[in-house]
C-alpha cells in the first residue's frame, strides 16, 4: 500500500529499490574521483553560467556575466512550493 | 534559482507568489535542472536532488563578496542581506579606505584602518554599537 509522504521543506525524491548493485571489484585501481569542485571563494570571481529563467511572463536565458557593472544577489532554494 | 523547470516557476509565480508580491516576482527565476550550477557554487545537495538556501552577493566586477548557505527548513533574513550589500557598497565607494565594524548599518560610524588605529579601536568603537539600539 502506498505510504503517505509528510510534506517537508525539500522536494521529496525517490530512488532505485531492491538489492544494491554488487560492489565494484576494482580495489587495485584508483577510485574515480568525481571532479565537481566548488569554485566559490570570497574575494574571487563568481563562476559564470547560463540558465533558463522565467521573468515577468516570459521565458528568457540569463547569463551571470551580463550583470557585470551591477550588484547581483544570487539565491538558491530547495524548490518551488516548498513553504519557507 | 532551483532545480525546478521554468514552467513550474511560472505556475508558482502565477498561483502563489503573485498573491504575496504585487505583480509577481520582479526578478528572473532561474532554473538549474540537474543542479549543475548549484554544484559549482557548492549548494547542490546530491542525496535530496535539491539546492540548499544559498545566497551570494556578487559585486559589479563579478567578485563574490559574501555568501550564506542554510539547510532547507530555515529561511533567510532579507534585511541582513540588504545591510551587507549596503556595507560592501560603502567600502567600495571609499575605495577600501573605510571598513564597517560589527553591527554597522548606514548612518553608523565606520573605521578607517591604518597605523594610528592599531590598538585604539576600543577608543572609537564600543561593543554596544554591534547591536541595534
Amino acid at each position: 500500500m502506498a505510504e503517505e509522504i509528510k510534506a517537508g521543506c525539500a522536494r521529496p525524491t525517490g530512488g532505485p529499490v531492491g538489492e544494491k548493485p554488487a560492489e565494484k571489484k576494482e580495489t587495485s585501481e584508483q577510485p574515480i574521483v568525481k571532479e565537481v569542485k566548488s569554485m566559490v571563494i570570497v574575494g574571487k570571481k563568481a563562476p559564470d553560467f547560463t540558465a533558463p529563467a522565467y521573468h515577468k511572463g516570459k521565458f528568457i536565458n540569463v547569463q551571470l556575466s551580463e550583470f557585470l557593472g551591477k550588484w547581483v544577489v544570487l539565491c538558491f532554494y530547495p524548490g518551488d512550493f516548498t513553504f519557507v | 534559482m532551483s532545480v525546478d523547470s521554468v514552467f513550474v516557476h511560472k505556475m508558482w509565480d502565477d498561483h502563489e507568489l503573485s498573491k504575496m508580491v504585487k505583480g509577481g516576482i520582479p526578478f528572473p527565476m532561474l532554473s538549474d535542472g540537474g543542479g549543475k550550477v548549484g554544484s559549482i557554487f557548492g549548494v547542490y545537495l546530491e542525496d535530496a536532488g535539491v539546492e540548499a538556501r544559498g545566497r551570494f552577493i556578487i559585486d559589479p566586477d563579478g567578485i563574490i563578496q559574501g555568501f550564506e548557505v542554510l539547510t532547507p527548513p530555515v529561511g533567510r533574513n532579507v534585511m541582513e542581506s540588504i545591510r551587507q550589500i549596503q556595507a560592501f557598497q560603502h567600502v567600495r565607494n571609499t575605495k577600501g579606505a573605510e571598513a564597517t565594524p560589527s553591527g554597522w548599518k548606514p548612518g553608523k560610524a565606520t573605521l578607517k584602518p591604518g597605523p594610528e588605529l592599531v590598538g585604539k579601536v576600543w577608543e572609537v568603537w564600543k561593543t554596544s554599537m554591534a547591536f541595534d539600539e
